[in-house]
C-alpha cells in the first residue's frame, strides 16, 4: 500500500533522534529528557507524545494495541489506530496479550504485561511539581536536587484537610528511588501496576517535548506516609456485564432517572472475563 | 440512553461526511485556490506566517479544506511542513534590499526614500460595501499604471539615531547555529532567536492582546513605544551552500518589518537610550509585526536588569502560550473522553461527604 509518508509517518533522522532520547530516558529512570519534538498530523493534547514515541520504535512485525480510557474502541482510540494502519500498514488488535506495542491514554490495562511488550503512555503534563511550580527554569533545578518538600507538604495539607490524599488520579510515583514521576492521569488504581511491570514503560509527551522512561522490572512507588498508606480505589458494586470485582469500572447512567450500572473500563479484559465464565 | 463516545470507527466515518456535506450544503460554486489567494490574501498571509511555511498555495488549499477556520488551517499546515526535509538554512535576509510596497515611520516626519503608504485599510473608512454583495465580475489591475518606487535601498530609519548613540547597538555577531523552534524543544532562559521564531509563528490574537496589556499600564514603566519603521516588500532568499562557498539566491518572499523604539531608564553602567523592539512576518501582516516588536521589547527586560512584574515580560509565561496549534490542541483535549478520571472524583467526592455526614471527621 502507498501511503505518501515514510513508513510511520516521521522521517527515518527524526525517528532516529526519538530513540537516541528514549535510551538516555531508559538509562535514567523517570527522568524527563527533552526532545525535538515534531509537529504531528493530530491536535496537541490528544496523543502526539505517544504517537511520535510509538512511530520511532514500531516495526512491520509488531501488533499495536491503542487504548484510550481503558477501551479499544473510543474515538481517540479508533482515530490513532487508524493513522498508524495508514501510515504503517501493520497489524493491530484489541487483545492485551496479542499487543507487542500498547499505545494508552489514561489507563493500564488489568491483564499484567509481559517482558515481550511496550506499554507508551500518552503524557499531557510531564511535570509532576508543575501545579505547585509553573516555571520550568525552576521545576528543572528541583528535580536536580531531589527537592521535594513542596510536594510532601502538598500531600500532608491534603491529609490535615480532608484526611486522606485527594488526588485520585496523576497520583504522583517516585520512580527508582530517584525521580518524583507523574504516571500520567491513569487513576490511582493503576499505579501498583507500573511498580516492577515485567514490560517496558514510555511516556511522550508531544506539546511539552518530553519523553522519560520507566525499565522493566524498576520500583515505582506511590507517594505516601506510613500512618497514612496509599490506598487505591474500591467499588462497592461489581462489573455489570461480567461480574469482575477485581477491574476498575465506569460509571453509565442507564435511564432519565439517573440510574446507575458500572461497567469495566478494560473493554478487552471484559470481554475475556465474559468469555472464561461461559 | 447509554451513548458514550464508543463504537468509534462507524461515528468518526459519518462524522467526516457530514463535515464534507457542510462544505457543499445547497451546491454553490467550488472557490479556486487562485480566488483564495488573491482574494483573501490576508487570510493566506496569517496563515503562511503561524503555519510557518512561505508557500501561499498551499497556505490556500489550507483554507478552502478547513472551511475558512485559520486556526485549523494553520495546523494543517503545520502537519505538513513537519514532514518536509531540511535542506539548509538561509543567511540573514537583508531588509535594507527591498522591492518597497509600503514604508512608513511615525517618529520622523520625512524620510530618506520617502513615506510610501501603499496599500492599507488605515484610512479606508470602515463602511460595508455593499455592492461587493453582487461583483459581476473582476477587473484586472494588471495595466494600471502602478508608480512603483525606483529606489532598491532603502537603509533603517531609526539608524540615523546611532549617529548621535541614542539608540542600543543592534548585536552583530549572528550565530551561525541559530535556535531552531521546530527542532529543539523549548530552553529558558530563551535567547532572543528562540523567542523571534516563536513570535513569528505565534497566536497572532494573543500577541495583540499582550502588547496591547503593555501599553496599556500592564507593561514597563508606561512608557509608549514609537513606532521607528514599518516595512511591507519583497526581499531576496540566500542559502550558502559549504560545497559551493559563496552565496545563491533561491528566491524571493514578501515580508512585513517594524522597528519600535522604546526608552530605558539606564543603570550604573549605562546613560540612558532608546531600546528597540523588532517584529518581523511572513506576507503582509504589518498588526503582527507591530505585535511582535512590542512583545520582543518586554522580553528583552530581564537582560536590561528590569524588574519582571508583567505576564509579558515572563519569558515561559509569554513562550509557552504564543503557540495557538499547541494551545487549540491541549484545550480542545478537554472533550476526549475523561470518565475514568471523572470516576475517580466521583469516588473520592462521595467518600469525602459520606465520612462528613457521619460526622465521621473535620
Amino acid at each position: 500500500m502507498k501511503t505518501g509518508f515514510n513508513f510511520a509517518y516521521l522521517d527515518e533522522a527524526t525517528k532516529r533522534m526519538i530513540r537516541r532520547k528514549i535510551l538516555k530516558a531508559v538509562c535514567i529512570p523517570g527522568y524527563q529528557c527533552p526532545f525535538g519534538g515534531r509537529e504531528m498530523p493530530l491536535a496537541y493534547g490528544w496523543g502526539t507524545g505517544g504517537i511520535q514515541v510509538t512511530a520511532s520504535i514500531i516495526g512491520k512485525q509488531d501488533i499495536l494495541k491503542v487504548i484510550d480510557q481503558g477501551a479499544d474502541d473510543t474515538t481517540n482510540a479508533v482515530s490513532i489506530k487508524n493513522f498508524f494502519k495508514r501510515v504503517c500498514n501493520i497489524m493491530t488488535t484489541d487483545r492485551t496479550a496479542e499487543a507487542s506495542l500498547i499505545q494508552t491514554r489514561h489507563r493500564i490495562p488489568e491483564t499484567t504485561l509481559n517482558k515481550d511488550q511496550i506499554i507508551v503512555y500518552q503524557v499531557p503534563q510531564p511535570e509532576p511539581l508543575r501545579k505547585l511550580e509553573p516555571k520550568e527554569k525552576e521545576t528543572r533545578k528541583l528535580h536536580a536536587y531531589k527537592e521535594y518538600a513542596l510536594m510532601h507538604v502538598k500531600l500532608y495539607e491534603e491529609i490535615s484537610q480532608f484526611g486522606s490524599v485527594i488526588k485520585t488520579w496523576a497520583y504522583p510515583v517516585e520512580t527508582n528511588n530517584r525521580y518524583i514521576t507523574d504516571p500520567t492521569p491513569i487513576p490511582k488504581f493503576d499505579n501498583p501496576k507500573m511498580n516492577n511491570m515485567e514490560a517496558l514503560q514510555l511516556f511522550g509527551a508531544g506539546r511539552e517535548k518530553r519523553i522519560y522512561a520507566i525499565p522493566p522490572y524498576t520500583k515505582v512507588k506511590s507517594l505516601d506516609f506510613d500512618d497514612h498508606p496509599f490506598e487505591i480505589q474500591t467499588w462497592d458494586e461489581c462489573c455489570s456485564i461480567c461480574g469482575s470485582t477485581k477491574s476498575y469500572l465506569d460509571e453509565i447512567i442507564i435511564n432519565n432517572e439517573g440510574k446507575k450500572n458500572f461497567i469495566c473500563s478494560d473493554t478487552d479484559f471484559c470481554k475475556s472475563n465474559l468469555e472464561k465464565n461461559k | 440512553m447509554y451513548v458514550a463516545v464508543k463504537g468509534g470507527e462507524k461515528a468518526i466515518k459519518s462524522s467526516l461526511k457530514l463535515l464534507e456535506k457542510k462544505r457543499k450544503e445547497t451546491g454553490t460554486k467550488s472557490i479556486e485556490i487562485n480566488q483564495i489567494k488573491e482574494q483573501l490574501s490576508f487570510a493566506v498571509d496569517r496563515v503562511i506566517n503561524e503555519g510557518s511555511l512561505y508557500d501561499k498555495d498551499l497556505s490556500a488549499l489550507a483554507i478552502k479544506q478547513s472551511q475558512g477556520d485559520l486556526v485549523e488551517a494553520i495546523f494543517l499546515l503545520r502537519a505538513y511542513r513537519t514532514t518536509l526535509e531540511r535542506y539548509a538554512y538561509s543567511t540573514a535576509i537583508d531588509t535594507s534590499k527591498i522591492i518597497i510596497k509600503r514604508r512608513i515611520s511615525a517618529s520622523f516626519k520625512d524620510i530618506p526614500g520617502g513615506q510610501i503608504l501603499g496599500p492599507t485599510f488605515d484610512y479606508s473608512h470602515r463602511l460595508l460595501d455593499f455592492s461587493l454583495m453582487k461583483e459581476d465580475e473582476i477587473n484586472s489591475y494588471e495595466n494600471i499604471n502602478n508608480q512603483e518606487p525606483k529606489n532598491k535601498e532603502f537603509p533603517s530609519v531609526i539608524d540615523y539615531l546611532n549617529n548621535e548613540n541614542l539608540l542600543e547597538q543592534e548585536i552583530n555577531n549572528l550565530n551561525d547555529n541559530p535556535f531552531d523552534v521546530t527542532r529543539d524543544p523549548m530552553k529558558f532562559p530563551a535567547s532572543r532567536d528562540q523567542w523571534m521564531q516563536i513570535l513569528a509563528r505565534g497566536d497572532e490574537g494573543f500577541l495583540l492582546g499582550l502588547s496591547y496589556s503593555a501599553i496599556r499600564g500592564f507593561g514597563s514603566k508606561g512608557t509608549h513605544p514609537f513606532v521607528g519603521e514599518i516595512k511591507y516588500g519583497i526581499v531576496d532568499i540566500f542559502i550558502s551552500p559549504d560545497e559551493l562557498g559563496f552565496e545563491i539566491c533561491i528566491g524571493e518572499i514578501e515580508i512585513s518589518e517594524c522597528q519600535m523604539i522604546d526608552q530605558f531608564a539606564g543603570n550604573k553602567n549605562t546613560p540612558p537610550q532608546f531600546t528597540r523592539g523588532y517584529g518581523l512576518t511572513f506576507g503582509y501582516n504589518e498588526r503582527k509585526s507591530m505585535a511582535i516588536s512590542i512583545v520582543d521589547r518586554a522580553l528583552k527586560s530581564e537582560g536590561y536588569g528590569e524588574e519582571i512584574k508583567f505576564p509579558i515580560q515572563d519569558q515561559e509565561f509569554v513562550l509557552y502560550h504564543a503557540d495557538n496549534v499547541e494551545a487549540q490542541g491541549f484545550v480542545t483535549h478537554l472533550k476526549l473522553p475523561h470518565y475514568v478520571d471523572f470516576q475517580g472524583e466521583l469516588n473520592l467526592i462521595r467518600k469525602l461527604r459520606n465520612e462528613i455526614l457521619q460526622g465521621k471527621k473535620l
